[in-house]
């Protein structure tokens, strides 16, 4: 008999069988097609009546091999590809892959290019944790924080497709700037959103951080020690959440994030609410950043002279962003022709998930649902 | 005797602060229920007619021609080794002079990822980037299209 269990049993699980008398554990498919999964993630559940004993993710099903498509684009080309990884933070991804071409061909960028760049990528932030809102909002049963979430999100989205024609994939930064100047009308709807976005974020705490039900399903699930965290390589508000208070834009800035005044929050306990409440405040201080640039923002080119050709020298090269979701990184490695020799992501969202069977044993399904939904990964960015 | 009493008090403070915090969501979706003023959604397709895309909108790729039907295109073939997917080709012939000329300029839509890197490669202005955003066809050869004729048309190549 229990030869037969250990034959059925789906590979990669740890725990040993705890089969007996008084109970039975047994297994179950969550995903690749469900809502809590984002796209198409598969989690094989270890279950003991409702209660989770073990989660084993399964990844692979929207495996793309972008880092091998890279080697076989020259260096601009492969700046789209970036978009495609975590396409909620597809400004901070483009910024990432042209800082490492701009490092190896020592391009400097103009003021006005860089204020263009961390503009961009805090409105995308705002944007990204908008959608984050909603849908976890929504993983909850929260439908209306979901149609509240985009109607907010919306008016950044605009301002996107009217500076760059895309929406979602913009593939907007080159080497030494971006392909187009900002509009006319660009800082006056970046006011807008400023604006309004103070009044949308207290909707948000009406809707869901101050409701009762939501609370209760928040506070104290899925709690993240702090060790765990940094031993899994988590980054971005599921570290913060726990307490550890690293941001890339503070401890290696980039761009011009050193000239900002911003606050990094921290949490106290490293549950799913601690992370809900980091990226509720990282929208205030992306706000406050955004006013900061917008009060000084330069005139001038938005570009450096462009180069005839973009070909790196042989040599290895790194940089790493603050994306929405946590540290963003891409190494380069260059032999010198007009295409990489070997390209590198490293996503936030892996390292994100990583920690979600150290978190979620013992929990309710109806909690690993929260703790999916709080570790907020993209699943092409998973991937890769 | 008093700290069961602060006790239960404090139990039903929290009550009434939880039942408030539900009504205190249910009154926000309420005003926006009886102000439609505030509602942003648009209603498409109905308003197909006004609805209008950014001047940067990056829908297909397209080639803008005068009145004649005279194109800016000289064959160079910037855009088609600038294309990260292969979608565009650009086959050239030679003319009664002997010049190079344009003589099909293919785009396949179906490989298309909308980057704008062909855009920005051609020196002469000579394609753009579209306002076309309903792009689905029932046919893939559909995808494939000639841009340089008069009506851009699908090939079967």
């Amino acid at each position: 008999m229990m030869e037969t269990q250990e034959k059925i049993s789906p590979p990669g699980f740890r725990t040993g069988s705890r089969s007996d008398a008084s109970t039975e554990e047994y297994y179950l498919n969550m995903g690749p097609q469900h809502p809590s999964t984002h796209g198409v993630l598969r989690c094989v559940l270890k279950l003991d009546g409702e209660s989770v004993v073990e989660v084993v993710p399964h990844l692979g099903y929207i495996h793309r091999g972008i880092e091998k498509v890279a080697e076989n684009q020259t260096y601009l080309q492969l700046i789209h590809l970036s978009d495609r990884l975590d396409y909620l933070s597809s400004f901070s991804n483009n910024l990432c892959v042209c800082l490492a071409i701009e490092e190896a061909m020592q391009i400097g960028v103009p003021e006005r290019g860089e204020y263009i760049r961390v503009m961009l990528c805090e409105l995308q932030r705002i944007q990204s944790h908008l959608l984050w809102w909603g849908v976890f909002g929504m993983d909850l049963g929260a439908v209306t924080a979901f149609l509240y979430g985009f109607k907010e999100r919306e008016q950044i989205t605009d301002i996107f497709e009217e500076l760059c024609g895309a929406r979602l994939t913009m593939n907007f930064f080159r080497p030494g700037g971006s392909w187009a100047d900002v509009p006319d009308s660009f800082l006056p709807r970046v006011r807008q959103v400023i604006s309004r976005m103070k009044g949308a974020l207290a909707e948000c705490h009406t809707l869901l951080t101050n409701n009762v039900i939501f609370r209760e399903r928040t506070q104290g699930i899925g709690v993240l020690p702090a060790a765990t965290a940094l031993s899994h390589g988590c980054t971005g508000a599921v570290l913060r959440g726990s307490g550890v208070a690293y941001d890339v834009r503070r401890h290696d800035p980039y761009s011009i994030y050193d000239r900002f005044a911003f606050e990094i929050p921290t949490g106290a306990r490293g549950d799913c609410f601690d992370r809900y409440l980091m990226k509720m405040e990282e929208m205030r201080q992306s706000l406050a950043i955004l006013e900061q640039a917008a009060a000084t923002f330069p005139g001038g080119p938005h570009r450096a002279k462009e180069r005839a050709a973009y070909k790196l020298p042989p040599g290895s090269y790194y940089s790493q962003v603050e994306s929405a979701r946590g540290l963003f990184g891409v190494t380069l490695i260059a032999d010198g022709g007009p295409k990489p020799y070997r390209v590198k992501f490293r996503s936030p969202s892996f390292s994100n998930l990583s920690v979600v069977n150290a978190i979620a044993a013992g929990h309710q399904i109806a909690d690993l649902v929260t703790i999916l939904a709080s570790l907020d990964f993209v699943v092409p960015d998973l991937d890769r | 005797m008093t700290a069961p009493r602060a006790r239960q008090e404090g139990r039903l403070r929290r009550l009434a602060g939880d039942l408030l915090s539900l009504f205190q969501g249910l009154g926000l979706t309420f005003g926006y229920f009886i102000s439609p003023a505030r509602v942003i959604t648009q209603q498409y397709p109905e308003n197909k007619a006004s609805l209008r895309m950014t001047p940067r909108f990056r829908g297909r790729l397209v080639m803008p021609k005068d009145e004649a039907g005279n194109h800016r295109c000289t064959a160079c073939g910037l855009c088609e080794k600038a294309c990260p997917n292969g979608s565009i080709s650009v086959l050239s012939e030679k003319d009664s002079a002997g010049r190079k000329v344009l003589g099909r300029y293919l785009y396949r839509l179906s490989q298309c990822a909308l980057c704008n890197l062909c855009v920005e490669a051609c020196p002469f202005g000579a394609i753009a980037m579209g306002q076309a955003f309903e792009l689905a066809v029932y046919d893939r050869e559909q995808l494939t299209l000639v841009l340089n004729q008069k009506e851009e048309t699908t090939t079967n190549v």
